[in-house]
């Protein structure tokens, strides 16, 4: 496949999506697809290895190269695809890829890459946030099992999930950090409770998840035991990786621009928005846009030249989060109190839309490392200021 | 193009910070301010760096230029600005060599820009009337007279007008000050009876006149692009101009941020290094971004010229309110960081700040350039 010249493999790309990608999923996103088209064009993608378009073939993957991986999914954007991404195919995976024993690849990867499980990310607890290596879930070594007691928090999708990677602790006297193991098991068994959380936004695809007595096998632990603390960094990193690159955060699947909610809005008089403060808001709102789009890409091409080893992952997660919020605080100034509405009438579909989307991005600045976590990384990391 | 360097730019960059280490430190705009030296700069290392083919970087090589384009000589003024070289690179190479590079015929091309690229002659750009920047408000007039114009009017805030060679001046032709039709942008010899310059000094050490013509003859073959139409111009030479100052604004906030980061990593209050206090190492983190995003603009800015793109215009305006807020922000916390030593004059770290203030309120600050995006992207 990678022998293709790229352009070659661009063609046959483009021929294939006409084939199985029907016109109702081009939308450039899942949300509210038909299950049964969105399921077909699962099945599709499957078929080539295309869910995980990099990984080996013996794996479910598609065996592509970088490149042309890249092209593979320039044409899904291209296409206004529905993206079939996971906590499998985006974390776990190149997690097991690296860390995994052959016989962990086997029995996971393949599942992951056929998208037949799903799988949830046992991380934060509720006395360990920000402070992660301070978690406090046991595992115990039984047999050739270990049996788990704890609780973790802000599970997304753990009420819909088979399986969970886990973050337990196995050494209790060790320091904090050399203490922690990854662990995966199924959380379908006595001893797994879920009990999904409202959020302010009034959304509910987060859980605690309650422990107490669960079984895990040995010879699931990921890397060496008590080793689990590298592991989960790196994971963290994809997680990074995925987010400060992507544009537009959630207004980016949101069907109108910022500009154009807020000149409908505000109103626009000879050219010009009503309201000059949220004139010039608009614009220093839109220059940032861009001037983090333009970051990542420095970022990038300068990787590719190896002209610098600046890690600016913190900073993209940072930016990213400030950018996301003040879009979405804007969005309330704007619509003054008819950004007020819950429910009920006199409020429209996009006003109801903004609201929820004001308080859904007050998390932004909260997971995967709040803004304070990413500043202390920058100043420790990049900036190398003495602790 | 993309947003790195090239080989060829990296080894220019190379040149020009071993050239304005060894020649032109800090201290060496210290002395020029301090002795009150009349020219305000040196004559003999401008004419070096035209010798290093830097002056005409962008010019194209029929004219003594390089013809490297703006992405080089965004290198060379990056430079520049770590050291706070003030070298009439704005005056002479961006407002007064672009105007006549867009709107000059052959004929004065080749009378003046050779002799620019060398350094033997400098230029400056005489539009400013009002306190602010606004390039149309203009009441400065110029009257037919014959084969040529009669020219009175006077103009302030001409950077390096005490020292050019021609006064490359904005006059109205027709209409009323702050319209845009009916500017006309003509060459006017320094040494042209009827011409009045005065030096004054600014904050940054840096040097404007006051310009006065009273019933000044010029030819009309000294019109720069067209009678009435100079708006056209100006607005071309201000888009290039604002991201030249850009890329020495990212040099001297660079310069300034990375002296107060080794100030936090040196000094000690307390008992231990001031870097260790979150306060301020958060702030210091959100400044590192602030310049990383304000430098990634201005790249994508000068390649945006480079590249005849069309959207020049915004990208200039994005470059520079991004670039204005963060030399406000970076010379505000130069100082603050530094404490007590930040307010002496012998501190360097204040020669920053006060360069940053005044490219920050040059060719227009933040709110300008916002509003001036705004109305590019149609709001």
């Amino acid at each position: 496949m990678s022998s293709t010249s790229i352009e070659e493999f661009r063609q046959e790309v483009r021929s294939w999506l006409e084939k199985n990608l029907p016109q109702e999923l081009r939308v450039g996103s899942r949300k509210g697809l038909p299950k049964d088209s969105l399921r077909k064009w699962t099945e599709a993608l499957v078929s080539r290895g295309w869910i995980t378009p990099e990984w080996p073939t013996e794996y479910g993957g598609g065996g592509l190269d970088r490149k042309h991986a890249a092209a593979l999914k320039a044409e899904l954007k291209a296409i206004r695809a529905p993206m079939i991404t996971s906590f499998g195919t985006m974390m776990l995976g190149p997690t097991l890829l690296e860390f995994g024993t052959d016989e962990q690849k086997q029995e996971f990867l393949p599942q992951i890459s056929r998208h037949e499980v799903v799988w949830c990310q046992g991380y934060s607890e509720p006395g360990a946030g920000s402070d992660l290596a301070s978690l406090q879930t046991r595992a115990v070594r039984d047999g050739d099992d270990y049996v788990i007691t704890g609780q973790k928090i802000w599970t997304t999708g753990a009420d819909k999930a088979d399986w969970i990677f886990c973050l337990v602790r196995t050494d209790l006297a060790a320091p904090k950090h050399e203490g922690i193991s990854f662990i995966l098991f199924p959380m379908h068994q006595p001893g797994v409770e879920v009990s999904p959380l409202t959020l302010i936004d009034g959304s509910a695809d987060f859980s605690q998840v309650f422990f107490d007595g669960a079984r895990a096998q040995a010879k699931h632990v990921v890397g060496p035991v008590n080793g689990g603390w590298t592991i989960a960094k790196r994971l963290l990193q994809h997680e990074r990786t995925t987010d400060g690159g992507s544009e537009g955060g959630i207004t980016g699947a949101m069907k109108e621009t910022l500009a154009d909610f807020v000149k409908r809005e505000v109103g626009v008089e000879n050219g010009v928005l009503a309201d000059p403060q949220l004139r010039q808001r608009l614009a220093q709102q839109e220059i940032e846009a861009k001037a983090l789009k333009l970051t990542m890409r420095r970022a990038r091409e300068e990787a590719r030249a190896g002209q610098t080893a600046r890690d600016i992952g913190s900073l993209g997660k940072y930016r990213w989060a400030n950018m996301v919020q003040g879009e979405q605080n804007l969005a309330m100034l704007a619509l003054g109190t008819q950004g007020l509405g819950w429910s009920g009438p006199g409020f429209e579909d996009t006003h109801l839309e903004r609201t929820r989307a004001w308080l859904t991005t007050r998390a932004d600045s909260i997971w995967g490392g709040t803004n304070e976590v990413q500043l202390n990384v920058i100043a420790k990391r990049v900036l190398e200021i003495p602790e | 193009m993309g947003l790195i360097l090239t080989e060829d730019q990296l080894i220019l960059r190379n040149m020009a910070k071993s050239f304005f280490d060894e020649k032109s430190p800090v201290e060496r705009m210290r002395r020029l301010r301090d002795s009150q030296d009349t020219t305000g700069y040196s004559r003999e290392l401008w004419r070096e760096m035209g010798g290093l083919g830097w002056i005409g970087i962008t010019f194209p090589e029929s004219v003594g230029g390089a013809d490297m384009g703006y992405s080089a000589l965004g290198v060379v003024l990056r430079e520049c600005g770590r050291v706070l070289a003030p070298e009439p690179f704005v005056s002479t190479v961006l407002l007064g060599g672009n105007a006549l590079l867009i709107g000059g015929s052959d004929k004065l091309q080749e009378e003046l820009l050779p002799k620019v690229s060398s350094g033997e002659r400098t230029l400056c750009l005489a539009f400013q009337e009002q306190g602010r920047f606004a390039p149309y408000a203009v009441s400065t007039s110029a009257a037919s007279d014959g084969g040529g114009f009669r020219v009175r009017g006077e103009k302030r805030f001409v950077l390096d007008g005490h020292v050019s060679d021609q006064i490359v001046t904005v006059a109205r032709t027709a209409g009323s000050s702050g319209e845009r039709a009916g500017l006309t942008v003509l060459v006017v010899d320094a040494d042209t009876p009827g011409v009045t310059v005065e030096r004054s000094e600014l904050l940054d050490g840096r040097n404007a006149a006051y310009i006065k013509f009273d019933d000044v003859a010029v030819d009309a073959e000294r019109v720069l692009g067209e009678v009435d139409c100079g708006a056209a111009l100006l607005d071309a030479v201000f888009d290039r101009a604002t991201i030249g100052l850009c890329a020495e604004m990212v040099g001297s906030f660079e310069e300034a941020f990375e002296r107060t980061l080794e100030y936090l990593k040196m000094r000690e209050q307390f008992g231990v290094k001031i870097g260790t206090f979150q306060a301020l190492r958060h702030r210091a983190a959100h400044m590192f971004g602030e310049i990383e995003f304000a430098r990634s603009v201005v790249l994508d800015a000068q390649s945006a010229i480079d590249d005849g793109r069309d959207d020049v215009a915004e990208c200039a305006s994005a470059a520079k309110a991004r670039c204005s807020d963060v030399a406000h922000l970076i010379g505000g916390e130069a100082i603050q960081m530094h404490g007590g030593i930040g307010m002496t004059d012998e501190e360097e770290i204040g020669l920053f700040a006060k360069r940053l203030k005044a490219a920050e309120l040059t060719l227009g600050d933040a709110n300008y350039h916002r509003n001036r995006f705004a109305g590019l992207r149609g709001y």
